[in-house]
């Protein structure tokens, strides 16, 4: 047994309709930055104020794709602990995450099924808004362990069906 | 031709739909260093990514964090022999060059993870238009939608992941 403290919720601790503990950031100019850099996304419109405003005409530089899928991986980690293993994530953006908004993250199960496999999943509509400007939906299904004896990350090949 | 959205399509793109293109490998092998940016960039505190023990008891080993796919293909902003900037998902950028629209912002990302993705690993990718739009309006302009899949792969030829992008390629209001 390991000497660090996490979360392992089990597929049958999950309940249709559970909200998970939403998460507030506020989005800095750093975390912009931060986020486009860790990403390898050199666009300016994602570090460079001046080119968002004047070229692309928004208000200021905002969240690249792949930072929003990993504020969302996040989102969905830290509720499912390290043996929730993500199998699919859709996220639509209608509008940007500004440098200076405060983010709210949502989440709620929308579905709990296990495949032929014998693979546990949970579905999960989350949500990004600023204020009450929804920013970008999303979903995600995201395998769980059935039991103490069970580990979506061992799974490979045909036992893994996302 | 059965899809209406087609019919105003130059040849040239209807050429390429269904089409492999930019097949390439990624410049280095996946490492630790910037899954620890990633995951300082968004606070991830999946102890996954930062402790060997959970990684070892859980994934047998260090893996990267899903969403990390696409970094590991994005060019250097500079590297020897190149000039001018290095465009990520250049199918993309191409089609903006092919209809002349200057902007563009994606609107849809779709991923399916399947291979775990490991330090050391070297990852390809190729790129894939799958549709694109007839001419639409929306507030930020005129322009079209287009829908580009990469497929990633590791050394072994294991699928690690596909990625879907949807793309709205524009002119701003009046212009």
């Amino acid at each position: 047994m390991s000497s660090v403290a996490f979360v392992r919720p089990f597929l049958g601790d999950v309940e249709i309709g559970a909200q998970l503990p939403s998460l507030e950031v506020d989005v800095t100019a750093t975390l912009v930055v931060l986020g486009a850099l860790a990403s390898r996304d050199w666009r300016p419109m994602h570090h460079d104020h001046a080119f968002a405003v004047e070229r692309q005409g928004v208000r200021d530089i905002f969240l690249n794709t792949p930072t929003q899928a990993a504020w969302f991986e996040r989102f969905v980690t830290d509720w499912s602990g390290p043996f929730g293993r993500l199998g699919r994530m859709t996220f639509r953006m209608r509008e940007p995450v500004f440098a200076g908004d405060r983010m709210t993250m949502r989440g709620e199960v929308q579905a709990v099924t296990v495949d032929d496999t014998g693979c546990g999943w949970v579905e999960l509509a989350l949500t990004m808004s600023v204020g009450d400007q929804l920013c970008t939906t999303c979903t995600a299904r995201v395998a769980l362990p059935r039991d103490e004896h069970d580990n979506p990350w061992q799974r490979r090949a045909d036992r893994w069906q996302p | 031709m059965s899809n209406p959205d087609q019919d105003d399509l130059p040849a040239a793109v209807v050429a390429l739909i269904g089409k492999g293109q930019y097949e390439e490998a990624s410049e280095f092998p996946v490492e630790r260093g910037y899954v620890w940016t990633s995951c300082a960039s968004v606070g991830n505190g999946n102890p996954l990514y930062w402790s060997d023990e959970i990684a070892d008891e859980v994934t047998g080993g260090f893996v990267a964090p899903p969403t990390t796919i696409s970094l590991w293909l994005k060019p250097h902003f500079w590297s020897p022999g190149f000039t001018g900037e290095r465009l990520a998902l250049p199918a993309h950028h191409d089609l903006k060059e092919m209809f002349g629209l200057p902007e563009a912002i994606i609107t849809e990302n779709s991923v399916v993870f399947h291979e775990l993705v490991r330090p050391g690993d070297v990852i390809s990718s190729r790129q894939v238009l799958r549709s694109v739009s007839a001419v639409k309006t929306t507030r930020l302009g005129t322009g079209r939608f287009w829908t580009i899949d990469v497929e990633y792969e590791n050394q072994r030829g294991e699928c690690c992941a596909v990625e879907s992008y949807t793309a709205f390629a524009y002119h701003r209001g009046s212009e």
